[in-house]
């Protein structure tokens, strides 16, 4: 195509998102833009799939049948905002297998939340207060996005992430009212979970490489420090009415901006943990890695047995 | 698009409710039309949002050319005539 086709091209895509018009999978879009959705979107159905170790973790020993019940559910609506997602990545010309073969050899990344480890229980309600609270405030305006199968899976993934956050708080608020011994759990649940949690914004604005574009795009509709914000805002007074102590010293209501005022982050952790080094992250991939190995011959024995039928059909 | 070397892509539509049309949720990859069936139940339908289901080969599927929009559409777009709202109808005239 030739250079001008493509600013042409190019000039009516922006128009379209400027309208708020949606991009469909046949539509014409720009390379660059194609790319970003599809790393976004197999990350973050990475993020979902990878989302499901730490919890499963917890699944043979929840406290009681209604609290494994719900654990159960809770973990199998993960696995499948993964398959909403892995099919968006796909209508955009993505290779499933391919995706998911960059989250095994560590090309691809996925949400640094899940290489903490779940050391007690009370990481369960953690994990759905803090972990899916963020989630949703991250997801919430993804629902949004120009391009529409990523926006319509956000749809339905909403929907389903505020029941997670729900049972999670409920985790928590009981053990936060139990016995001095569970009251400590609680907390320390809260400890360990709290910074990593207000880290799944991402890096400051000044320091997020593709917000700026992301913007343009309508892919991405507000930046990450305004989500963290509105992360902190809402869950640092839930946290004090279950009489829980977030930890950070520099945690003070400001009245001037309407928000709270919070310590700075310890980047170095982050990016510690993104490249790799985190408590788990060799331990989540590796799962993953054995799940696929421990699986592949059941897709192949599948897979053998439809063509076995198709060929006895067409004979 | 690319060729997993998996299972199949099939495209799912669910029926909300009894009187409804089948309306498309999204795809997925199964061996075969039963297991499409069983996995689109599991991914698509676990709070009551449907009781009827439709799997259809991705490959199956023709979709018209978004470059032909305007050929395709635009002439629906230019017969007002064809809605009641064109036409004028007297004062005093009802049931119509």
């Amino acid at each position: 195509m030739k250079d001008q086709d493509i600013s042409k091209l190019e000039a009516i895509f922006q128009q379209k998102i400027d309208d708020d018009i949606k991009i469909e999978p046949n539509d014409w879009m720009p390379d660059a833009y194609r790319k970003t959705l599809i790393r976004q979107i197999s990350q973050h159905a990475h993020s979902e799939v990878v989302g499901m170790l730490p919890e499963g973790n917890w699944i043979t020993r929840a406290p009681n049948l209604r609290r494994k019940a719900v654990l159960l559910a809770k973990v199998q609506d993960e696995a499948g905002h993964g398959l909403y997602l892995y099919s968006a990545a796909e209508t955009l010309g993505a290779d499933r297998e391919k995706t998911i073969d960059d989250l095994h050899s560590g090309k691809a990344k996925y949400s640094s939340i899940f290489n903490y480890p779940t050391l007690t229980w009370a990481d369960m309600g953690a994990i759905g207060w803090l972990v899916d609270g963020a989630a949703i405030m991250n997801q919430v305006p993804l629902c949004r996005c120009s391009y529409g199968p990523y926006a319509r899976a956000m749809i339905r993934v909403c929907k389903e992430e505020s029941f997670h956050q729900r049972q999670g708080f409920e985790v928590i608020n009981k053990l936060a009212n139990g016995t001095v011994e569970q009251k400590e759990m609680a907390q320390d649940a809260l400890n360990r979970f709290w910074w990593p949690a207000l880290m799944m914004f991402g890096p400051n604005d000044d320091d997020s490489s593709h917000t700026e574009q992301s913007m343009r795009w309508k892919i991405k509709r507000n930046t990450n420090d305004e989500l963290r914000q509105m992360f902190v805002d809402v869950t640092a007074p839930q946290a004090e009415s279950i009489g829980l102590t977030v930890p950070d010293p520099l945690l003070k209501w400001n009245e001037a901006k309407e928000g709270y005022d919070f310590g700075p982050i310890d980047w170095d952790e982050f990016w510690q943990v993104v490249g790799g080094n985190g408590p788990c992250n060799k331990e989540r991939v590796d799962a993953r890695r054995k799940a696929k190995e421990d699986g592949k011959w059941v897709v192949e024995a599948a897979m053998a047995f439809a063509n076995k039928r198709n060929a006895k059909k067409t004979a | 698009m690319s060729e997993s070397k998996g299972w199949p892509l099939w495209e799912v539509f669910v029926r909300s409710k009894q009187g409804l049309n089948h309306k498309h949720v999204g795809s997925l990859r199964a061996s075969d039309a039963t297991m499409a069936i069983k996995n689109a139940r599991d991914v698509y339908t676990r709070r009551a949002e449907g009781i009827s289901i439709w799997v259809v080969p991705s490959n199956n599927i023709t979709a018209s050319d978004p470059s032909e929009e305007d050929s395709l559409f635009e002439p629906s777009q230019t017969k007002v005539y064809r809605h009641p709202t064109f036409y004028d109808v007297p004062d005093g005239i009802s049931h119509m």
